[in-house]
This record gives C-alpha cells, sequence and structure tokens, in this order.
C-alpha cells in the first residue's frame, strides 16, 4: 500500500477553512519548540507577548495602529495575486506613497491649510500606483518577469528614499529624515494610539470585497488567475487588466505608507522601509486572498510585531516574532496542497505518483 | 596616493566585497537551473553567517565554521524543495518564507547562542581566528593584478571553483542532465531522469553555497555576528542570476561589477575625494541596472530566440501525472 495524491475535482471549501487554521496551530507548536531547544520557557515567552500585543488599553491601541498599514498591504498584494501577478514590491510601493505624501507636505506650502492632507493623501496614492504600474505595464507589453521587476524596485526606490532623507529632503536640524508635517496635516487620533486611518482600511475592505465578488471586474481578475487562456477565449484583455490590477494595487499600498506617515511617523525618516510590504505577502496568502479574512490576519501579524517589543523589555529574544512570521508561512504552503489535491491510497502496483 | 595604487585598492575590496556575492549566487544559479526559483537566499546567507560566526566563537575551529554554515544553508534549502517540489507551493511565496524565517531564526539565535555575560548575546563579540588574506611573494607585488593575490583562502577558493563550475554545467554528462530537468522536465522524466531527485539535489547544493557566502561575511575582514547583517545582498545575488543569464561562467563578471560599485563608494571616501554621485544612487544602481538588462534581455529574446533566456521550466512544480 502506498499514499499518494489524486488532484480533487473542486477546491475543497472544508479544507480550504481548515488548513490555515491547522497551520497556525502547528507554527505556533513548532515556535514553542525552537524556544525551548534555546532554553526559554515557551508559555513564558508566548504568555509575555500575549500581554504585550493585548495586555492593557495602551498596548491595543498599539497594535490595532499597526494592524491599519498592514491591513492595507495586504488587501494591495491581494489584488495582484489574484491574476497569478506575483507583487512583491508593495513594500517599495509603500515607500513611494510615504515620499509623495512628504512631497507635498514639504514643498506645496501654497495648498490652503485645509486642502494639505487630502492632496498628499492623493499624490501619495498615485505615487504608489505609479511604481506598481511600471512592472504591471512591463509585463503587459513584453512579458517580463514581475517577481524580478517588483523585488529591484523595491530597492531602487528605498535607495532614493535614503537619499531624500539624508541628503536632499534632510531638515535642517538633526542627521536624517526630513522636518514633520505641519500639524493640522496630520491624520485624527480617534482613540489613543488608533487613528482615522482605520476608517479608509476598513471602508476598503468593503469596497474591494463588493468589487472581487459582486462585479464584472473581480470576476474578470479571478478568471485570468484561473485559466488565462480561458479568459482570452472570452474577450477579457489581459494586457489591460494587468496594468489596471497593479495600478490599484500599487494604489492601496501607496495609500498604507500615506496613511502611516499622515498618522504616526508624520515624516520622512530612517525606517520607511518597515517590511509591512513584505508581511502584506503573508497577510495576502493567509487570507486566501479575502479582504475580510485579511483583517483578522493582520491583525494577528500586528500582535506578533508589538509582542515581540514586549519582549525585549523582559530580556527575552525579541527576533521570536519574526521567528513566527516566517515560521506560520510554512506549514500553510506545506498544506495547501490539499485544498487541490486529496491522499488516497493505492493497494495494487499503480504506477506511484511523485 | 596614485592612480596605480587606487585601483589595486579598488581591485582588493573588490574582491573582498564580491567573494560572499560569489558563492551565493553561484548557488543559486545551480538552483536555477533546474527550474526551481530559491527566494530565500537572504535568509539563507544570514543563518550561514550566524552558524558560522557561532561556530568559530564557541569551538575556536574555521572550517567547522564553514561546514556547519554549509550545513544550516542545506537544512533550510531543504525546507524550500519540500515545498516546492514534494508539496508543489508557490516558489514564490515559499522563498519569502524561508527568508523571513531564516532572518527571524539567525537573529533569534543571535541572541540566544553568546556568552552569559553579555545576555547571551553574539553581538559585539570577537573570535581569535579569522580568514585573512594571504600574499603570494613576488605576484603580489605586480601592480593591480597583485591584489589577485593577496586575498583570503575563501577567494582563492574561488579561482578553482568558478572555472570548474562551467566546465561541469555545459561540458559534463552531470550539467546535461541539471539543464535538461531545468529546460524540459517531462522530457527528462522520459529519458529516465528522476526530476524530483535533481531538484533536491540542486536546491541544497544552492544552498549549501548561500550559507558558505553568509560565512564569508562574518568570518573574513572584521569578524563579527550583527543583526540583518547581509543587508539585502541576498536579493542582490537573485539580480546577479540573470545578470549572468544562468551561466555559471559568467557570474563572475556581475559580482565584480557590482562588487566594484559598492567598493567605489568606499574607495572614494578613503583616498578623500568627493563624491559625485550621492552614495545612495550608487547603492541602488545595482537594482536600476538588473532592471533595465532583464527588461532588455526579456525584450531581445521575444525579438529572437537568443541565449539569454532564463531556464524554460523556472519556477513551475512538476508532477509526471499532471494533465
Amino acid at each position: 500500500m502506498r499514499l499518494a495524491l489524486e488532484k480533487r475535482d473542486y477546491r475543497s471549501t472544508r479544507m480550504t477553512v481548515l488548513v490555515p487554521i491547522v497551520s497556525l496551530l502547528i507554527s505556533f507548536l513548532l515556535g514553542a519548540v525552537v524556544l525551548a531547544i534555546s532554553n526559554v520557557n515557551p508559555l513564558q515567552t508566548y504568555g509575555a507577548m500575549l500581554k504585550g500585543a493585548f495586555g492593557s488599553q495602551t498596548k491595543i491601541q498599539y497594535t490595532i495602529a499597526k494592524t491599519i498599514p498592514l491591513l492595507l498591504c495586504g488587501l494591495a498584494v491581494g489584488i495582484a495575486f489574484r491574476l497569478k501577478f506575483w507583487n512583491i514590491g508593495a513594500e517599495g510601493q509603500y515607500v513611494a506613497g510615504v515620499i509623495g505624501i512628504t512631497w507635498v507636505m514639504q514643498f506645496w506650502t501654497f495648498l490652503p491649510n485645509m486642502l494639505l492632507l487630502p492632496v498628499g493623501m492623493l499624490i501619495g496614492v498615485l505615487c504608489g500606483a505609479f511604481w506598481g504600474g511600471i512592472p504591471g505595464a512591463l509585463k503587459a507589453q513584453w512579458s517580463v518577469d514581475e517577481t524580478l521587476t517588483t523585488l529591484m524596485m523595491n530597492y531602487i526606490i528605498i535607495g532614493y528614499a535614503e537619499y531624500l532623507y539624508i541628503n536632499a529632503w534632510k531638515a535642517p536640524r538633526g542627521n536624517m529624515g526630513t522636518v514633520r508635517y505641519p500639524e493640522f496635516a496630520w491624520l485624527p487620533r480617534i482613540w489613543g494610539r488608533v487613528h482615522s486611518g482605520i476608517y479608509f482600511a476598513l471602508i476598503l475592505v468593503v469596497i474591494l470585497w463588493f468589487v472581487l465578488y459582486k462585479t464584472r471586474w473581480g470576476f474578470e481578475l479571478n478568471m485570468i488567475g484561473k485559466n488565462r487562456r480561458a479568459a482570452q477565449c472570452q474577450g477579457v484583455s489581459i494586457k489591460r487588466n494587468i496594468i489596471l490590477a497593479m495600478l490599484v494595487s500599487g494604489g492601496i499600498a501607496g495609500l498604507a505608507g500615506v496613511i502611516d506617515s499622515a498618522a504616526v511617523t508624520h515624516q520622512l525618516t530612517k525606517g520607511v522601509n518597515s517590511g509591512y510590504g513584505f508581511t502584506g505577502i503573508i497577510i495576502a496568502w493567509m487570507s486566501g486572498l479575502n479582504p475580510f479574512v485579511s483583517i483578522v490576519v493582520a491583525l494577528i501579524m500586528a500582535a506578533l510585531e508589538t509582542g515581540s517589543d514586549a519582549l525585549q523589555l523582559m530580556k527575552l529574544p525579541a527576533a521570536m516574532g519574526e521567528v513566527m512570521q516566517g515560521l506560520i508561512l510554512i506549514p500553510l504552503l506545506a498544506g495547501s496542497i490539499f485544498t487541490e489535491y486529496k491522499l488516497v491510497t493505492h493497494t495494487s502496483h499503480k504506477e506511484a505518483t511523485v | 596616493m596614485n592612480l596605480l595604487d587606487f585601483i589595486t585598492r579598488l581591485l582588493a575590496a573588490t574582491l573582498a566585497m564580491g567573494t560572499s556575492l560569489t558563492y551565493a549566487t553561484l548557488g543559486e544559479v545551480y538552483t536555477e537551473k533546474t527550474g526551481i526559483l530559491n527566494l530565500g537566499m537572504e535568509g539563507t546567507m544570514l543563518m550561514g553567517a550566524l552558524a558560522g560566526f557561532a561556530t568559530a566563537f564557541n569551538t575556536g575551529n574555521l572550517l567547522l565554521a564553514l561546514i556547519m554554515a554549509m550545513l544550516v544553508g542545506a537544512l533550510l534549502s531543504l525546507i524550500h524543495a519540500f515545498l516546492c517540489i514534494t508539496m508543489r507551493a508557490n516558489q514564490v511565496v515559499a522563498g519569502l518564507a524561508i527568508t523571513m524565517f531564516g532572518t527571524g531564526l539567525a537573529n533569534f539565535l543571535g541572541q540566544r547562542l553568546g556568552p552569559a555575560t553579555n545576555n547571551f548575546n553574539l553581538t559585539g563579540m570577537n573570535i581569535a581566528n579569522k580568514f585573512s588574506n594571504i600574499a603570494i611573494p613576488g605576484l603580489s607585488d605586480i601592480p593591480i593584478i597583485g591584489a589577485l593575490f593577496d586575498v583570503s583562502l575563501l577567494t582563492y577558493a574561488l579561482y578553482i571553483i568558478l572555472p570548474f563550475s562551467w566546465f561541469f554545467m555545459y561540458k559534463t554528462k552531470y550539467g546535461m542532465v541539471v539543464r535538461a530537468v531545468g529546460e524540459n522536465p517531462r522530457t527528462a522524466a522520459a529519458m529516465g531522469i528522476s526530476v524530483t531527485k535533481i531538484r533536491y539535489l540542486y536546491t541544497l547544493i544552492g544552498g549549501m553555497f548561500a550559507g558558505l557566502g553568509g560565512a564569508c561575511l562574518s568570518l573574513s575582514f572584521i569578524p563579527s555576528w550583527n543583526e540583518g547583517m547581509t543587508g539585502g545582498k541576498g536579493w542582490i545575488v537573485i539580480a546577479l542570476v540573470i545578470f549572468s543569464t544562468w551561466n555559471p561562467g559568467r557570474v563572475i563578471i556581475g559580482t565584480l561589477v557590482f562588487g566594484g560599485i559598492t567598493s567605489l563608494q568606499f574607495s572614494l571616501q578613503a583616498a578623500g575625494l568627493k563624491m559625485v554621485i550621492p552614495s545612495q544612487f550608487l547603492g541602488f544602481s545595482p537594482y536600476l541596472i538588473t532592471l533595465v538588462v532583464l527588461t532588455a534581455m526579456t525584450i531581445i529574446n521575444q525579438k529572437k530566440k537568443g541565449s539569454f533566456a532564463s531556464p524554460s521550466a523556472l519556477g513551475v512544480s512538476f508532477a509526471i501525472d499532471d494533465k
């Protein structure tokens, strides 16, 4: 008797729900093993992380504030992934957004005070869209591999941002970072650390869910992702949709950067490449590209980050949060096969699959 | 300082900088040649750097340090191979997972494997031994070329490994098998080659080289461990593979150019010269150049089937029973 994989006729709904949840549990178990081997008490560490993320009102606020950009990045990546466009450039598109809004805040002082924030946000989003649109256009026009172009473009814009906050746009005082945005142009806070960016994120979740599941465009994106040739036969323009999806994807990643800088950092400075764009990939993948599920996953990721900040104070290894973020994906990737394949046992001497 | 001196020093710095990149790039070329894209290089290199340094710190044995770095690199890429080959997971996402996990784990272990006096932290620790430069008497005194003969053992080893890799890939039966698996796995399987086995093997070899590349960083120059010390070198490696057009013989060109760009900043600063271009522009130029080269190569390939193409089956999982 031997085990083999057999392709399912339909994607299993039960498995689609079950696999991410089981994967999450497995990754926490594996994390506990890592901790135990390196002589740290796993229960104590997880307890400290949980307390660090949700232990008090302020901590909950910090975690929610971190969820906002993460959720937006997850949504951004998810749109591109829907048509199997591997956008791993959300990080760069995020930075492009921050550069855009900072540019407006620094140099568009002729604008009336009221308009500074909305115009800044708009320009930031456009910058993100532009930075995402380039690899989209390259792919659509000449099928240049998007994984590599989006990856390269991250490091180009991060280097450029560094040039801006160290050289060109550096504030007169200090050795890095731009002048802070004027206070009237900050995104207001609504509950302690939680700022009004949360409205943008949640409204976008609803809009995206509607667009992706209820409109013709969403249907077209899905079709391209599932079966490119069939989509073409139906007269769906693949080129146009790739560019469009990447403009939207880049724009949303840009929005994440815009919101975080207008509400939290108030300037362009070191740390602008926060890794949110990369974490967004985990969020998109774990949520099965579903906007509503992304909220939960983004919250877990944010909790891992704020939780590991708390570890540092207790002299426990703070890098555990990073370990967990990477670890979460591994069982999920291994388990995803069961949504499309099923395990069968062969008793005869049938040719075994590889 | 005269110009000849300056060039010699620049070349020396380039070789030192390029050694780590060359090992890792060579590894990734091997992996990609069989059709597996491993974006986990950044994490694998960092784990290699950590494993190498931690071993050298705790045992003082440099050879053991290199072996541990290679072993750890192989183990990490074993996860990648398992996910991509056996579980047919998406290679892009799997590679990113490896990088995130590897980076996190290396930083985590760096906070655990140090001495108790330093709160178990490895950062800031020194080791007694390192791979220092060994000058070959006579040869190393020649201007410019002399720099080639005043390098560490890790670099000398490359003088043998690089030509051998090219020979292996294009002139031996084993190399042909590798290329067949990456170009057309179905045909390769029909010829009786085990695609799975070959892909596993070369993904592991790629990881070993990446681990070695990481160890080069933590065991030569000023041997040390710092969190995230690879600083994006693993991503440059992905770029360099494209730049080499998947040919092990051409790997050296890319690493020299990019190693040169990086060392140029430092050499100019050391020589007290004012930079015309901001250093950040030099910093991201490798990525910009790769972007342009990649686009150009793709366009040329479409116009006429050139020799620039990536392995046809790169990034595609393979199973005999797939329809």
